[in-house]
């Protein structure tokens, strides 16, 4: 299961923060719902069926959209190295 | 009541490259231990330092290091006998040499000071950097230090372009052919002197430590910074502090095996592999010094209290995420006091 790195923050307007590297980044209120499910410990699966009952989207399109935005979190390194498998 | 000291200190020329006196200054005057009157020590009558009266109770003109140890000790010597003072914070690199020769001199007089030992200083100098990093097991990037203009033309075949151009204190130009490399040895050499040290570019993001040793290897502070703003000199006009366990231990290690005494400033570069490179090691504080007491880590504070002798406990709690924003402001000073810092060398 993929895990948000502890000590990144982030705010409810989407502001976040790593604290290991400096780097901040700002992130759409869809980004910020995906991190708080990741937080929960929701699994990828989970987060899909989340997504596609909550917007009026394709599932081919959401998840397009999931992994280019996961691929960005561990592409700044914003997830727990050894938690990166896919679920 | 708190004991009350006066201090020296120099780098005064809060420039748009700046000297860390200013800063130094700040962090003493909200010491929480002690109580102090800060006398400033200047090399050039604009060095803005001199015309902040809130900051500096009176300022001095001393000698350039080039003029000898000599000069410099006459000098200091009367400035003690007008302020009696307790302690001299030396900010620059090209005047830790003669305070670290003059250090027992100075301590026979009654005035402290707690710089490396010339070992240390020697040791971390950027033309013994490759040596430096061997015996630690530090990461740097491939540097050489060239004596002579004639050795230019063999550097390609250690180097690849773009080369960084390094003076022995200060100064780095990136050059990208022979032509740019030529003209930087050549103004570096005549501002600086030689050697003039060629260093692999390293592309990445900047990543400053400062922090403070006791000498006998213990890190009594560690503040490692991201630059956030970076001038076209490469200096950080913004940075924030950042919690990276990496930069601690490595610091922690040079601390301990040099058993580093003083402040001192660790500039590293992050390439795209994600591995940290030192660049350069600072024997003194930074400018960005005042970051260190937003993050909770007076360091000045820490420092005079060594050199006091007291029983310094390393600080435990540090800030992440606090920012430093440098900013430009224009005083206005009357003539009459730039005349009198230039013709008597005192205001």
């Amino acid at each position: 299961m993929m895990k948000i790195k502890k000590n990144v923050a982030i705010s409810e307007s989407g502001y976040l923060f790593n604290p290991g590297t400096g780097e901040s980044f700002s992130v759409n209120p869809i980004g910020v719902g995906i991190i708080q499910m990741l937080r929960e410990g929701k699994s990828e699966d989970e987060i899909r069926s989340e997504m596609l009952s909550q917007y009026d989207i394709d599932a081919d399109t959401m998840e397009k959209d999931l992994q280019d935005f996961i691929g960005f979190l561990k592409q700044y390194a914003l997830i727990d190295n050894n938690d990166e498998k896919k679920v | 009541m708190k004991r009350r000291y006066n201090i020296a200190v120099t780098g005064l020329n809060a420039i748009d490259s700046p000297g860390p006196g200013i800063a130094v200054i700040r962090a003493l005057r909200e010491a929480a231990s002690f109580d102090v009157k800060v006398i400033g020590l200047a090399y050039e009558s604009l060095e803005p330092g001199i015309y902040m009266h809130d900051l500096i109770h009176r300022t001095y003109h001393i000698p350039y290091p080039s003029a000898g140890v000599a000069h410099l000790f006459e000098r200091l010597s009367y400035i003690h006998s007008v302020e009696n003072l307790d302690m001299i914070i030396p900010n620059f690199d090209a005047e830790l040499f003669p305070f670290i020769k003059m250090a027992s001199r100075l301590a026979e007089a009654g005035i402290r000071t707690f710089l490396p030992t010339l070992e240390q200083f020697e040791e971390r100098q950027k033309t013994r950097l490759p040596e430096f990093a061997r015996k630690y097991s530090i990461d740097v990037p491939h540097s050489k230090a060239l004596y002579s203009a004639s050795e230019l033309p063999d550097i390609t075949s250690e180097f690849s372009y773009p080369m960084v151009v390094k003076g022995k204190y200060y100064d780095a130009y990136i050059a990208h052919n022979p032509e740019q490399t030529y003209a930087y040895f050549t103004k570096i050499s005549a501002k600086w002197g030689l050697p003039v040290i060629i260093q692999q570019y390293v592309q990445g993001t900047e990543y400053n430590v400062t922090g403070l040793g006791d000498g006998k290897g213990r890190a009594i502070s560690i503040v490692p910074m991201r630059k956030q703003y970076i001038t076209d000199k490469g200096k950080a006009w913004g940075g924030i502090s950042i919690d990276d366990e990496e930069l601690f231990s490595m610091t922690r290690r040079f601390i301990s095996a040099t058993r580093w005494r003083g402040g001192f400033e660790l500039e590293l570069m992050k390439d795209s592999s994600g591995k940290f490179q030192l660049m350069e090691i600072n024997p003194r504080m930074p400018a960005w010094i005042y970051l260190s007491v937003g993050a909770g880590q007076n360091i000045p504070e820490a420092l005079v209290r060594l050199a006091m002798g007291e029983e310094v406990q390393p600080y435990e709690h540090f800030e992440v995420g606090k920012m430093f924003i440098r900013y430009s402001w224009d005083m206005i000073v009357d003539v009459g006091e730039y005349h009198q810092i230039s013709t008597t060398g005192e205001l």
